[in-house]
């Protein structure tokens, strides 16, 4: 077999649900194990180890969640847009259900953004709501997962709803550049004094460390909620079919 | 002109009919039977290709499809909407031929009058114009015979006889039977797999 | 071509309300707001760009619902898709004719609507100009919304849901070459960009519209 022909082979094969679903067992208790390491160990490191922040006391720690639930957030969407664009040019249709997996999770920790992104801002900068490049880019974001999330709740047809979502999740991602690069341009001409939080320089060590395995960690949670709800999906999409049912018989 | 090769028409991921195998050759009119809801509509609109969740496969020519949905702007007069039509095939249709057509439906009369004034069976007239000047030989009609009253329906029944005539083939679906000889398909229930 | 060309121009020319309400939605807007509050004496000239952007933007959501309506319920629509040598011609064009009847026709009237909200003689220019550029931007994005949310009855508030945020850096850069004219500073970069995000539109923007159709067309 050539290595093209291989590789078309193993692209169908992950086309296929049922193939998706009997590989992703060990996946979800994989990240499942890896995210409660990470986020254990960070947290710990985060909240009882890390320095206290020599500007803003302890309630720099919020960072530690604010900032992975936005990243992972962010790279949600992209994801949606690969996805998306997976749908359109092979109708994959796990791809569709990789989408329809990503939007709460996406939605729940956008929303998570904003509100630690507050709770963050009332200690320093002494209101909850600050309209931060920063902010408006997440808000963006969270109106792009709401029009997707939207549209998919209009339209009955399945397989439209798989279209219609792929063309809109992958617009959204062509435009997330400009978007934020104007939110940023936007922010500098209106409050050139704000320091940022996230980008000072000179971060120690002792820091930005336990941001990492945080981050991780919140990665390793999102690969675990993202496989889980997908595998779920794939259950009740093709409950009609035969290895479903010869699936839940043996309990696997 | 046409092969259908096991084809099957979904809708919400519902497969509708029973795989369809067939071929239409010049010369031949096709009228498409089964109860309402059998997916008649959804295979015409398969083959022009508006709808796209199917399984199987088929082939065709170039076509016209005619839906249910008449495709005339009521604010245009039907020489506007015949010469847009024209445009849309990538040609220019004369005044003449248009003249011709509309005065073979008897609407002539009507030619400068906008689409949105006249009455149902009046507007699948001006279509049926439209079809005579389409260099399709390949069409698919989704109910011609649809408001139309019996002259209307004489009409109707002599331009497909022409078309046939003329070597074009046409692909129907019909509750009501046409005049011109035709060959049934049936689309069939899905039998449920075991 | 021609005759594809000339058929939208007959139905615009037909449809006046298509033009008109719009228009009359846009000057009743400018007095809400005139009215409503910021275009204080003092506060004109810095607040003035941002209410035209915004504006547009609305006046520009009531017409797009619109683009595809009336051509999807009475089939014209289907026999683009399903008839046209290139469907994409006919969608573009149609997308074209919105711009002419909102865009365009605001383009040429921002030096009246500057004198209304009272930006300072010298930006008309700057404004006419950020508008022939941001515009069809708004246009060529929104006929995406617009073809997605046909096969609604009442689809004008997901159209603006799923349009406006993508159009939010057309509002941003567009308000600030206004106010940065206002302040007397350079604001090429902004046109540049006014430019470039109209280029983007218009490169993904009518594909997508017609994927978009294609969509809704199988919903009826």
């Amino acid at each position: 077999m050539s290595f093209t022909s291989s590789i078309k082979t193993l692209w169908h094969k992950l086309g296929s649900p049922r193939w998706f679903y009997q590989m992703s067992g060990p996946w979800v208790i994989g990240f499942g194990i890896a995210a409660l390491v990470l986020l254990g160990v960070g947290a710990v490191w985060a909240l009882g180890f890390a320095p206290p922040d020599y500007q803003q006391g302890n309630s720099f720690r919020i960072m530690y969640v604010h900032v992975p639930a936005a990243m992972v957030a962010q790279s949600i969407y992209m994801s949606m847009g690969v996805a998306g664009l997976v749908l359109f040019v092979w109708r994959m249709k796990l791809a569709d259900v990789a989408i329809a997996a990503c939007l709460p999770l996406g939605m729940v920790l956008t929303a998570l953004a904003l509100f630690s992104g507050g709770v963050w801002g009332k200690p320093t900068w002494g209101t909850w709501w600050e309209w931060d490049g920063r902010t408006v880019s997440t808000l963006v974001l969270l109106f792009l997962f709401i029009g997707i999330y939207a549209l998919r709740e209009a339209i009955e047809d399945a397989g439209l709803k798989a279209r219609a979502s792929a063309l809109v999740a992958m617009i959204g991602t062509i435009n997330i550049p400009i978007i934020k690069y104007s939110v940023e341009w936007w922010h500098t001409l209106h409050q050139p004094a704000s320091f940022t939080l996230t980008e000072k320089p000179a971060m120690p060590p002792e820091m930005y460390l336990p941001l990492l395995v945080m981050v991780l960690g919140m990665y390793a949670f999102a690969g675990h909620n993202i496989i889980s709800r997908m595998r779920n999906q794939i259950l009740v999409r093709e409950s009609r079919t035969h290895w479903v049912r010869e699936a839940m018989a043996t309990g696997g | 002109m046409l092969t259908l090769v096991e084809l099957a028409c979904k809708r919400d991921e519902r497969t509708l009919f029973a795989p369809l195998s067939e071929t239409v050759t010049p010369g031949e009119c096709v009228a498409l039977a089964g109860s309402n809801g059998s997916g008649k509509t959804t295979l015409l609109r398969t083959l022009a290709g508006i709808h796209s969740q199917f399984e199987g496969s088929f082939q065709c020519e170039p076509f016209l499809y005619q839906g249910h949905r008449i495709a005339l702007d009521e604010l245009l007069n039907p020489l506007e909407n015949l010469h847009w039509f024209g445009a849309l095939d990538g040609r220019t249709v004369s005044d003449d031929a248009l003249r011709d057509a509309l005065a073979r439906v008897d609407m002539l009369p009507y030619a400068l009058t906008p689409c949105g004034r006249m009455s149902q069976g009046q507007q699948r007239r001006i279509t049926m114009a439209r079809w005579l000047l389409s260099a399709r030989k390949l069409w698919f009609l989704d109910e011609p015979l649809t408001a139309l009253d019996r002259q209307g329906q004489v009409v109707l029944n002599d331009i497909i006889a022409s078309h046939i005539d003329a070597g074009g083939a046409v692909f129907c679906a019909t509750h009501a039977s046409l005049d011109v000889a035709a060959r049934e398909i049936t689309l069939a229930p899905l039998t449920e797999a075991p | 071509m021609g005759g594809l060309l000339r058929r939208e121009w007959q139905v615009l020319a037909r449809n006046r309300a298509q033009v008109i309400n719009p228009l009359a939605f846009l000057f009743l807007a400018v007095m809400l707001f005139a009215v409503g509050g910021p275009l204080e004496d003092n506060t004109r000239a810095q607040y003035g760009g941002a209410v035209l952007w915004l504006i547009v933007l609305l006046t520009n959501m009531l017409s797009l619902d619109a683009l595809f309506r009336r051509d999807y319920d009475n089939g014209v629509l289907e026999q683009v898709v399903c008839g046209a040598d290139v469907p994409f011609l006919v969608i573009l064009l149609r997308i074209g004719m919105q711009w002419l009847s909102t865009g365009a026709l605001v383009t040429l009237l921002a030096p009246f609507l500057c004198l209304l909200l009272g930006l300072p003689g010298h930006v008309t220019a700057t404004a006419m100009l950020a508008l022939a550029l941001g515009s069809p931007a708004i246009s060529l994005l929104g006929a995406v919304g617009a073809a997605l949310t046909v096969g609604f009855s009442r689809g004008g508030i997901l159209l603006g849901l799923l349009v406006l945020p993508l159009l939010l850096p057309v509002l941003i850069f567009g308000t600030s070459a206004i106010n940065q004219e206002v302040a007397g500073i350079t604001n090429n970069a902004q046109l540049y960009w006014l430019g470039f995000i109209s280029m983007v539109a218009l490169t993904i923007g009518p594909f997508a519209t017609t994927a978009g159709l294609r969509i809704s067309l199988q919903m009826q």
